[in-house]
């Protein structure tokens, strides 16, 4: 008999001590989140008007009393959730206020008349996305039950991303975007939770129809290429992010929905040919849509050289370009910068903002919390049980991976520019409701991952294991 | 407005901060991934319930098939891992429907043999345990991939 206890908590035996929860690591994580996001704020509003003001006593009231709302609620509802998801989004979130702050007053110095502020509405917004939060932690008890309602969503997502196609453009155009329902001051973008309940059908989808898509195969040339009539939802998924592009010009929501779908198809059949299939797809798609939109044009030209046309489409991604320039290795400081030289740097350009003021140092920290972040929700799926649960987590995880690369690499002239929002870091309610419950589905599976197998056991059935009791003795 | 040299220790002080939180949240990948101050691979002690059963000595040299389609199936263990599956590249090609294609891998490593679940779908059982890590297979411990048990025999 080897010795040593046991220290997979997944493998814990029923009689064994309670695997670590880890929720204390996770509380001293959040104030320690909640800490840089005060130091932060009061560090913007020393640098930027020389004082400190009540109001930021008030903010720093309501922000911890949110984490530590989240906080109780997973200690109680999901107690053995990762440790690392809340914390990072709490950070990231903070983040994004400082400096939707910074940019508030940088906004008030150059116009004294200005009163609008807008990290108060991102607060309000931030609540509201917590409530969702808790919601979804207290409705949904085990993802699996998801699954059982995967065409009703998958139906529920489509009818989101048609929405603003259908609506006249004066309620759904923002900026040439036709992603947008404006109603009563309020405009929402159905898109990002679109992107939720499509993750959620197509990881339904997938584990349904995995052997097919895996084993019927032939191989060509050293690779396993799948049989014509199951390139079908393949096509299907492109066709679908093609008609967004034509519909909406929304190249982010596109370019995001496809890729989401082409992984999920990796990660559920393991077959690399199917990111073949999909990267060929996309460079199809690519070419007619330049090809065909003048808006597509315009992006690729203003990436390709935005210092040529600095006068017009590629001011923004230059401006963004000589802030980042500016901040160098170290920043400009917290306040130092000229962040409201770029063009919306609140929303799309945030991370500009980062980068000018926080320099290299503190755009990359920003973007090894999203890097954990991933790596907690790519962590959950691997060990979590059921097959639903690991594509529907790792769709999510690469959801959030890949709507930064592409918005990051937009901002620093690696790709072109989409019109993505950076997750939780950019001004804009939907974007941030929906990532707050994008989050609550996460700590959900990676509760139920982390969770020891020991109150559901190991299937009973292991009693079918008896002839094998009998050749042994 | 601020000093100068207070606005560089702001500067400076908050990268420090934010990297800090990067190192604590590392801390917490690590405990996770190595848990923490005991070995990796946990171990399962042979079953209670098979009382008498001698413990052999030495290292194992085959391992046999008890149950399902292929009883009987033997395979003489070398140093090089032992792929389960019913993908055709596996070492034991299994013809069960239970099984993933690929399932599970034996690995020796100094002499010991050690059972992991390569992401299947049904799971693989080490006496009636879920194998979810690296897990130290003794001879005569039945491994259970979908409708076939295995085990080690010396």
């Amino acid at each position: 008999m080897t010795s040593g206890p046991t220290t997979d908590p997944r493998a814990a035996a029923p009689g064994a001590a309670n695997p670590p929860k880890r929720r204390n690591t996770e509380l001293a994580l959040l104030g320690f989140a909640v800490l840089i996001t005060l130091v932060a704020q009061a560090i913007v509003d020393l640098t930027v008007t020389g004082s400190l003001t009540t109001e930021l006593a008030t903010f720093g009231v309501w922000f911890a009393a949110l984490w530590t709302v989240a906080h109780l609620v997973v200690r109680r509802w999901a107690p053995y959730a990762d440790p690392l998801l809340l914390p990072a989004v709490a950070l990231l979130v903070g983040l994004g206020l400082s400096f939707i702050h910074r940019l508030d007053l940088a906004a008030q110095q150059a116009d004294s008349a200005l009163s609008r502020e807008d990290a108060p509405v991102q607060l309000v917004w931030a609540t509201l996305g917590l409530v969702l939060f808790v919601g979804v932690l207290l409705v949904l008890r085990d993802h699996r039950l998801l699954s059982r309602f995967a065409y009703t969503l998958a139906l529920v997502g489509l009818v989101l991303l048609a929405i603003p196609a259908l609506l006249p453009s004066s309620l759904s155009e923002v900026n040439g975007a036709k992603i947008w329902i404006r109603v009563a001051g309020f405009s929402i973008q159905p898109g990002e939770f679109a992107k939720i309940c499509l993750t959620v059908f197509f990881a339904a989808y997938l584990v349904d129809k995995r052997d097919v898509l895996a084993l019927a195969s032939r191989r060509v040339m050293g690779l396993e290429l799948p049989r014509g009539r199951d390139l079908g939802p393949v096509l299907v998924a492109w066709g679908l992010s093609i008609l967004v592009l034509v519909f909406e010009r929304d190249l982010g929501s596109s370019l995001l929905l496809f890729g989401i779908f082409v992984v999920m198809l990796y990660v559920a059949t393991e077959r690399a040919s199917w990111l073949l299939i999909g990267l060929g797809l996309f460079a199809g798609g690519a070419l007619v849509a330049y090809q065909l939109f003048g808006h597509v044009q315009q992006r690729v030209d203003s990436w390709l050289d935005p210092f040529e046309y600095y006068d017009g489409s590629g001011f923004q991604v230059a401006q963004a370009l000589f802030g980042l320039g500016t901040g160098g290795l170290f920043g400009a400081g917290l306040g130092g910068g000229r962040p409201d030289q770029v063009p919306v740097a609140k929303s799309d350009f945030i991370a500009a903002a980062v980068g000018e003021e926080l320099g290299l140092f503190g755009l990359v920290a920003v973007i090894i919390v999203y890097l954990v972040l991933v790596e907690r929700g790519l962590r959950t799926s691997l060990i979590c049980r059921d097959a639903f649960g690991k594509l529907l987590a790792a769709g999510l995880s690469f959801a959030i991976a890949w709507q930064v690369f592409v918005v990051l690499g937009g901002v620093t002239g690696l790709l072109p520019l989409t019109g993505l929002t950076t997750p939780f870091l950019a001004y804009g309610g939907s974007s941030l409701v929906a990532n707050f419950v994008l989050v609550a589905v996460l700590v959900r599976i990676s509760d139920a991952a982390r969770r020891p197998a020991a109150p559901t056991g190991p299937p009973k059935p292991a009693l079918g294991d008896a002839p094998t009791e009998v050749v042994q003795t | 407005m601020t000093a100068e040299i207070v606005l560089q220790i702001f500067r400076f002080g908050f990268l420090l901060l934010l990297w800090l939180f990067i190192f604590a949240a590392f801390r917490v990948v690590r405990a996770d991934l190595f848990g923490g101050r005991a070995g990796r691979v946990a171990s399962v002690p042979p079953r209670a319930a098979a009382p008498g059963k001698k413990k052999t000595r030495g290292a194992p040299k085959t391992l046999v098939v008890t149950a399902g389609p292929l009883t009987g199936t033997k395979i003489t263990l070398g140093d090089q891992p032992i792929l389960i599956g019913r993908a055709d590249d596996s070492t034991l090609v299994l013809t069960d429907d239970f099984a993933s294609s690929r399932h599970a891998r034996l690995t020796n490593r100094g002499g010991q043999w050690y059972v992991e679940d390569l992401g299947s779908t049904n799971g693989t059982y080490l006496d009636q345990q879920r194998v979810q890590g690296p897990l130290l297979v003794a001879p005569g411990q039945p491994i259970r991939i979908g409708q076939t048990a295995l085990e080690l025999r010396s």
